[in-house]
């Protein structure tokens, strides 16, 4: 035990006297969870528009005003130059062109009928298809206030109320996303390269040929670390309850609880990767590149996982971050206890046990 | 001179039997899983109906939101609360109400009221329900007042705006073919930035760094010859991605090929030139390592690749506008599915062209060959 100690000790002067090295680590997160918590939300807002009509009128004034006034959308430009249709697409200076036909105004007064083509520029499915909807949907209202409500009484209103997020902040859903992803990058590069370092140097023979067991000196490297995680998680969660202002709505003691398992299972993963990878180019490479694709797109974190199709669904299933993330948004953002996140608990610490328990039967007493 | 510089380099990076490894495993393996995950296509959401009225229209209205396609029922629940569980279960996405005395309300003309809850934990996934939600109880709406109001009198008050849409470059709303170009552009970045960002610390930590510096080769032909490999190799990358593009989605640029290699050309100096000047700054590559992660995932997520750069706060558009990757990014979708040509990007040519020359010029000033 005593050994152990001393093994430990040394670690920590190791990554401690590198002063540089231990700025960038701390502050990477800090700065990437203020920057993303920010910056991300995939809410459509500002999408740019050209209006045309061969002659705006009242009416067709008053819808583009309107589309103007609204957060979804900015005018850039009204024009009659049917040319600038295809043009503003093209050179990418619009997203969506509203096109009034000739007469609108006249025609909406006096046959009660008009048009309005609306052209997306859909390379972007997703955002094209919700910023023409929110388009109908204002041009819609228009014309239902033109009628008045006075002569339409069978009116159905629909009341929005969003639940755990009524104001739809953009923080909510990308905080436990980011949290999760800044977690598991940083811990299994600094395990893997931190490891294969020495292989690389040749320190790591002279652990070896020590009379400690392997377990030992996998411990005392992962302690540190762990130590330097957890300031990690405990600058993230600060950062994003008083700058972010996302509210941690349920115990913070299953939050923590479940974060430092979380992060025992990221450090773990850097342990097996760093069996496995001989060079730091190697490690780097998987920790950092390998790792960081799949936790991005398959975790949840941006794309719901249920939309994916089954086949990603199941791979999904080996990804840490995607249970972390799970968990964190029920106990930080729903407020719900610990017997709604047993399940995501219960397969982390299978994960830890097994990347465990993978890595130190990897692991070789010598190096070839 | 420069010859056998870069058959140094060439050989280096060879030998180290990862590389050739990565360099087309990577791709492979981040375009044939990946585009399949970025989708927001929403068909199933899981809606629970808490219905207080019991009425025909309650009923129609019902029918009506589950043969959309969109929803599927998890549970008739009995009250609001019961519901909210349910959510908390993760079973539903979203709660729908109906108010008690729903459809006398509406049928008196008195205007009622439902309403919709949707699990915002998932901002996206709530707001897409919301919609189509609405979309659907407006339809039904009209078909009652259709119903209710005389039909000569309806068709003369209501003045109608019909509104035709029409989605242009990608008429088929796919979004693999939106995000398959930017994961190219994705695995070019960090490829040719990661690599260069560690070579030169690399030779510092292997001692290599002093045979060259005491060697009467000039700085920027050093600097070049580290380049020339990843350029190289960025070259063969995109070729490979654009042929798995093809092969598999079928995607082809709707643009010309030489628009791109152009692109590319610029693109490719300017990251690995950011690489370098890591390179040139770290102490070990620890540090490299750490830095050129910072680096690039902000480059990712600042990109537009997820998330659209109009939505972001004002702050965040200027880091964007100053981000290569996001410029490339917009370059790659637009030749490949609007087919733009150079003119239509003289913006983005001039930004990379800026980035490339900035960043280089940097790398060459920032490398010394005596340790301070």
């Amino acid at each position: 035990m005593k050994q152990l100690l001393s093994f430990i000790r040394k670690e920590f002067y190791h990554i401690f006297r590198d002063k540089t090295t231990m700025m960038i680590l701390l502050g990477i997160p800090i700065i990437q969870m203020v920057l993303f918590g920010f910056a991300l939300t995939t809410e459509v807002k500002n999408t740019h528009i050209v209006a045309y009509a061969p002659a705006f009128d009242e009416a067709s004034n008053r819808i583009v005003d309107r589309l103007d006034n609204s957060t979804f959308f900015d005018v850039v430009e009204r024009t009659t130059n049917p040319n600038a249709i295809e043009q503003s697409l093209q050179k990418g200076e619009a997203k969506l062109v509203v096109v009034f036909e000739p007469y609108f105004g006249d025609n909406l007064r006096h046959d009660g009928k008009a048009r309005v083509q609306l052209i997306a520029d859909a390379t972007d499915a997703n955002a094209a298809t919700t910023f023409t909807f929110y388009a109908q949907t204002i041009i819609t209202n228009y014309q239902r206030d033109l009628m008045g409500t006075t002569q339409n009484p069978y009116i159905i209103t629909p009341e929005v109320k969003m639940l755990y997020n009524p104001q739809m902040i953009g923080a909510y859903n990308f905080v436990p996303g980011v949290l999760g992803m800044i977690i598991i990058l940083i811990c299994a590069m600094m395990t893997s390269i931190a490891i294969v370092r020495e292989k690389e140097k040749g320190t790591m023979e002279i652990l070896l040929v020590s009379p400690m067991k392997p377990i030992y000196s996998i411990l005392s490297k992962i302690t540190p670390y762990f130590v330097l995680s957890c300031v990690n998680f405990a600058s993230i969660i600060l950062l994003s309850v008083f700058v972010l202002k996302v509210p941690i709505t349920g115990s913070f003691a299953t939050l923590t609880f479940i974060s430092l398992l979380y992060i025992f299972v990221s450090l773990a993963l850097g342990l097996l990767i760093s069996t496995v990878a001989k060079t730091q180019l190697a490690a780097m490479f998987m920790s950092a590149i390998g790792l960081m694709m799949p936790v991005m797109l398959l975790s949840g974190m941006i794309f719901p996982v249920e939309s994916m199709p089954l086949w990603l669904q199941i791979i999904s299933n080996v990804i840490p971050a995607r249970w972390y993330i799970e968990a964190v948004k029920s106990i930080m953002i729903q407020g719900l206890g610990f017997m709604a996140v047993w399940k995501e608990t219960t397969i982390l610490a299978a994960m830890a046990i097994v990347l465990i328990a993978v890595s130190i039967k990897n692991f070789k007493s010598r190096l070839e | 001179m420069l010859a056998y510089l870069l058959r140094k380099e060439f050989k280096q990076l060879f030998r180290n039997s990862f590389i050739p490894k990565m360099l087309f495993g990577f791709p492979l393996m981040v375009l044939l899983v990946l585009p399949w995950a970025a989708s927001y296509d929403i068909n199933n959401m899981n809606l629970s109906i808490v219905d207080h009225d019991h009425s025909t229209y309650s009923r129609q209205l019902t029918e009506k939101i589950l043969s959309s396609g969109y929803f599927r029922l998890t549970n008739n629940a009995t009250s609001f609360k019961e519901a909210l569980k349910s959510i908390e279960q993760k079973e539903s996405d979203l709660i729908l109400e109906i108010p008690p005395h729903f459809e006398k309300d509406l049928i008196t003309g008195q205007g009622t009221k439902l309403m919709i809850a949707p699990n915002a934990v998932n901002g996206m996934k709530a707001g897409i329900g919301m919609t189509y939600l609405s979309r659907i109880i407006g339809d039904f709406n009209a078909e009652i007042v259709n119903e209710l109001v005389p039909a000569n009198r309806s068709q003369t008050a209501m003045p109608r705006i019909q509104i035709d849409s029409q989605f242009k470059f990608n008429p088929r709303l796919n979004y693999r073919v939106y995000m398959v170009p930017a994961l190219i552009v994705l695995i070019l970045t960090l490829i040719c930035g990661f690599l260069p960002g560690v070579s030169i610390v690399l030779e510092k930590e292997i001692g290599t760094m002093e045979q060259i510096n005491v060697s009467p080769v000039n700085k920027a032909l050093f600097l070049l010859a580290k380049l020339i490999p990843f350029w190289v190799i960025g070259f063969v990358i995109l070729t490979f991605g654009e042929f798995i593009a093809w092969a598999v989605y079928g995607l082809v640029p709707a643009g010309h090929y030489y628009t791109i290699y152009l692109f590319a050309t610029i693109y490719i100096i300017t990251v690995s030139g950011l690489g370098l000047i890591i390179s040139n700054y770290a102490q070990t590559m620890q540090q490299a390592m750490f830095i050129v992660f910072f680096f690039m995932l902000i480059f990712i997520m600042l990109s537009g690749l997820y998330t659209p750069i109009e939505s972001m706060p004002d702050w965040a558009q200027w880091i964007a506008a100053f981000n290569p990757l996001k410029h490339f990014m917009v370059v790659m979708r637009s030749v490949f599915l609007k087919g733009s040509g150079l003119a239509d990007l003289t913006k983005e040519i001039w930004a990379l062209l800026g980035f490339a020359v900035f960043f280089n010029s940097w790398a060459i000033f920032s490398y010394r060959k005596v340790d301070k």
